[in-house]
């Protein structure tokens, strides 16, 4: 089967999640026998990847690339870098070009399907489409509605977004919350959209990587007089809901007072939510550590005793699996999709302070309630393997190609 | 010759569920177990209405159609102590139909522990006195005394039979669980391990839990269960054997099988169709005991209770979770005592309701049978969460009002 796959990005260049997911999905479905040409927007190695053929669409490079501005559209009409003309570039011009190259890269060719990712390659998978007559399937790890957090996003990404949407033939959600968004925010029949569930693999995990406990020293040194750490390692904007969990610490060390909090991550919100700690006098028990990568970001998990995903909206929320693997017990929201997979979790509202209080000082004050979550999660969150995603994929790449759904595509 | 009968016992219970009480709760707001919210599944008000609408007017009126129409139709029941408070509260008719089935006089009431706890398995002294609380209650309600016993989730072994002997009890109730049985049938009287003049009465778990789990299964290559099959079981059981002892939730009727399986029209004629033959009749446990000789000794040295596929405690005191949540209500017991406040005493007994430990049960996690465990938690580490809050505040009273006890576990 021969899959055209329009990709963003890809680690080790990536800024987050989405990269992540293309990469094990892409790996699982070549296992399965697929044959994948994967575009991305600019030119770097990938010396990991053997199992499919990676295009790049433009000479820019990952590094001045678009940072967060591929998760955040309020970057969208900001500069983002310099092209190989020294020309300043946007979002918009960089995805223009992707549209010209797939339209290059597809002349001639047929492939059994194109998946594409998120709004950022709508445009060329619509394309793509036209070109080659190939069903399209549209792939959402996020929308708008999730990017913007509450508020009202981008007017472009939207309509392409909804574009992509219609002209798909058959969508994948990430979560039962995204396809809910989908089919609420966006029209689109519910029976057109199936939800494939992310997935982690352990092994990715298990490269040789031992817990320095240097690290995050003062961390350590609290927790031997018995405090509690608790983390979050995110971007930190509105969509993540950080504002909640530093609430909810202050309100859970009026009842007891050893916990600190662990904020791995930046982001517009930094100055913010550091003004709130002070405002609510708990800022000697945060810590801010700045964008971390390689060790500092596994250490981060693993100096953690209690993750919280505290999304507003999140579609999935991979870190929660990685923070699991990690031995940490799990917090997370009800309006992230990663619950829906989990069950030796705490969930919460995201805006319910009080009970997410309740269940830090429950977890704080009771070896046996953090010993069971902890352990528990650790031998259910494994068990989400990409192998049954890709093998949800490729059923789905069949149906797209069903005479059914061809009749209506043509109709 | 005596008539081959089948010994119908029922068990009726409600606990006490506790709200979602909060560390913020805790040495506020003394409140565990009256939720606030009326849509909640902790609110126990709504709960135990929709059960009585569901299950115990409608059951209470068939039986007592049935003790009306057939002379030698029994029935046994236990009613817990949390049971007969709540009807007393939201549904005294309920308690009323019940006072009217056990004034025919063909209605024995079985004994228990008020406050369907694991008590015997913590502390003899409390056992006893809930088990104390539980007559004096059935006698102030329905004016009758009770002679056979039945431990919580029918947890079972030989102390707890000759604990019962030595406190004169004619019988005692346990599952007949072939690794213990052997080549025995439980459709015999039998004499407890160690013991002088008890009687054991045995679950025959197949045909009680014909009707208690798979009546309404659709999965079940025997669904639909008819009267017809039913009977023929029954007849290829019992064969030239005395009894056979249904044990099962009186709940079964209408809130586990619910009314549109056609549960209760099954129940009335099987009944009837039972009693056409006049060598067949219905026992209560007292009356099987009477009429039957023990045909042999049972032991049972590790406790055998009626759940799950391994009929342990493991639902109960599974996991690390449950256990600290029994230890820690349990080492309150004599700080809890000494105060002689009732009302303290009494939340600190709604909290033993074995319940409650159940709600904490993550087994299902490994069977991947969710659906096997009911709770009305979200999860079993909420459950374990608003349980040990409640417990942090029975400690704070202990130790604000009476001077007692320490605040740390």
């Amino acid at each position: 089967m021969k899959i055209l796959m329009l990709g963003w990005e890809l680690p080790p260049h990536n800024s987050g999640g989405l990269g992540v997911a293309c990469y094990y999905l892409s790996k699982a479905l070549a296992r399965n026998g697929a044959d994948i040409d994967f575009v991305v927007p600019y030119e770097a190695k990938h010396d990991n990847v053997d199992f499919m053929k990676i295009h790049s669409a433009t000479k820019l490079s990952p590094l001045h690339k678009f940072g967060m501005g591929a998760y955040d559209s309020n970057f969208l009409l900001e500069e983002t870098g310099q092209d190989e003309l020294g020309e300043l570039t946007t979002i918009r011009d960089v995805q223009k070009r992707y549209v010209d190259f797939v339209e290059q890269l597809v002349e001639g060719k047929s492939f059994d399907a194109i998946h594409a990712h998120d709004w950022l390659t709508m445009e060329a998978g619509m394309l793509a489409k036209q070109l080659t007559n190939a069903p399209l399937i549209v792939h959402v790890h996020a929308t708008e509605f999730d990017r913007a957090g509450g508020n009202q996003g981008n007017p472009i990404v939207h309509e392409i977004e909804y574009q992509g949407l219609i002209m798909a033939d058959r969508i994948l959600a990430v979560s039962a919350i995204t396809k809910d968004i989908i089919v609420k925010k966006y029209g689109i029949p519910a029976d057109k959209i199936e939800v494939v569930h992310n997935a982690i693999d352990p092994d990715s995990l298990n490269d040789g990587y031992e817990y320095d406990n240097r690290t995050y020293r003062y961390l350590e040194g609290l927790k031997d007089e018995g405090y509690t750490i608790i983390s979050a390692i995110t971007r930190f904007t509105i969509q993540k809901g950080l504002a909640n969990l530093v609430r909810a610490v202050a309100r859970a060390s009026e009842k007891y007072d050893r916990f600190a909090l662990l904020l791995a991550g930046d982001g517009e919100q930094r100055d913010e939510l550091i003004r709130l700690a002070a405002d609510l006098g708990i800022a000697d028990k945060i810590f801010f550590t700045g964008f971390v990568r390689g060790k500092q970001w596994r250490d981060a998990y693993s100096v953690s005793d209690v993750f919280v995903l505290s999304s507003i909206s999140e579609p999935f929320g991979l870190t929660a699996l990685e923070a699991a693997h990690h031995d940490n017990a799990l917090i997370v929201t009800n309006q992230s999709g990663v619950g829906e997979v989990l069950q030796s979790i705490f969930r919460y509202d995201f805006w319910d302070v009080e009970r997410l209080a309740d269940q830090l000082v429950g977890i704080a004050t009771s070896p046996a309630l953090k010993d069971s979550l902890r352990t528990n999660i650790l031998n259910e969150y494994a068990r989400l393997s990409w192998h049954d995603v890709a093998k949800k994929c490729m059923s789905q790449y069949t149906k797209a190609t069903s005479p059914g759904v061809l009749v209506g595509a043509f109709s | 010759m005596n008539k081959r009968g089948i010994t119908l016992y029922l068990h009726v219970h409600q606990p006490y569920r506790v709200r979602d009480y909060s560390v913020f709760d805790t040495s506020e707001n003394h409140n565990y177990f009256v939720d606030p919210d009326p849509q909640s599944n902790r609110n126990n008000e709504k709960i135990f209405n929709k059960v009585a609408n569901k299950s115990y007017r409608p059951m209470n009126a068939l039986l007592e159609k049935l003790l009306n129409t057939h002379p030698e139709f029994k029935v046994s029941l236990s009613i817990t102590g949390t049971f007969m408070e709540q009807a007393e509260q939201w549904a005294p008719d309920v308690l009323e139909s019940f006072k009217r089935l056990v004034a025919t006089g063909r209605v024995e009431i079985v004994a228990e522990t008020y406050y369907h706890s694991l008590a015997f398995f913590y502390s003899r002294t409390e056992f006893e006195r809930q088990v104390e609380a539980h007559k004096a209650k059935i006698r102030e309600l329905f004016g009758v005394e009770t002679n056979v016993f039945r431990n919580t989730e029918l947890a079972y072994n030989d102390d707890l039979a000759k604990w019962a002997d030595g406190y004169g009890f004619k019988g005692i109730l346990a599952e007949g669980w072939d690794p213990i049985l052997d080549w025995r049938s439980p459709n015999f009287v039998y004499k407890p391990e160690g013991t002088e003049n008890i009687a054991l009465l045995l679950k025959n778990y197949r045909l009680s839990d014909d009707l208690a789990f798979r009546f309404s299964n659709r999965e079940w290559q025997e669904w639909p269960l008819t009267v017809d099959k039913y009977t023929q079981w029954m007849e290829s059981s019992i064969q030239d054997q005395p009894l056979v002892n249904l044990f099962m939730d009186y709940e079964t009727f209408g809130e586990h099988q619910w009314e549109d399986t056609g549960i209760f029209t099954f129940f009335e004629e099987f009944v009837g169709r039972w009693l056409e033959d006049e060598n067949n009749t219905f026992y209560t446990t007292s009356e099987a005991i009477a009429t039957n000789e023990p045909a042999g000794v049972i032991s049972m040295p590790e406790t055998v209770t009626w759940a799950d596929a391994e009929r342990d405690l493991t639902a109960w005191v599974g996991n690390s979770m449950q256990h600290e949540a029994m230890k820690h209500i349990y080492s309150l017991e004599d700080d809890v005592m000494r105060t002689n406040d009732n009302e303290l005493i009494a939340d600190w007994r709604k909290l033993q309701t074995s319940d409650h430990a159940y709600y904490m049960c993550t087994k299902w996690f490994t069977d991947g049978d969710v659906h096997a465990y009911f709770s009305p938690y979200d999860s079993p580490y909420d459950a374990f969460l608003y349980y040990i809050n409640a417990v942090r505040d029975v400690r704070w009273r202990l130790h604000e009002t009476h001077r007692t006890g320490g605040l740390s576990g």
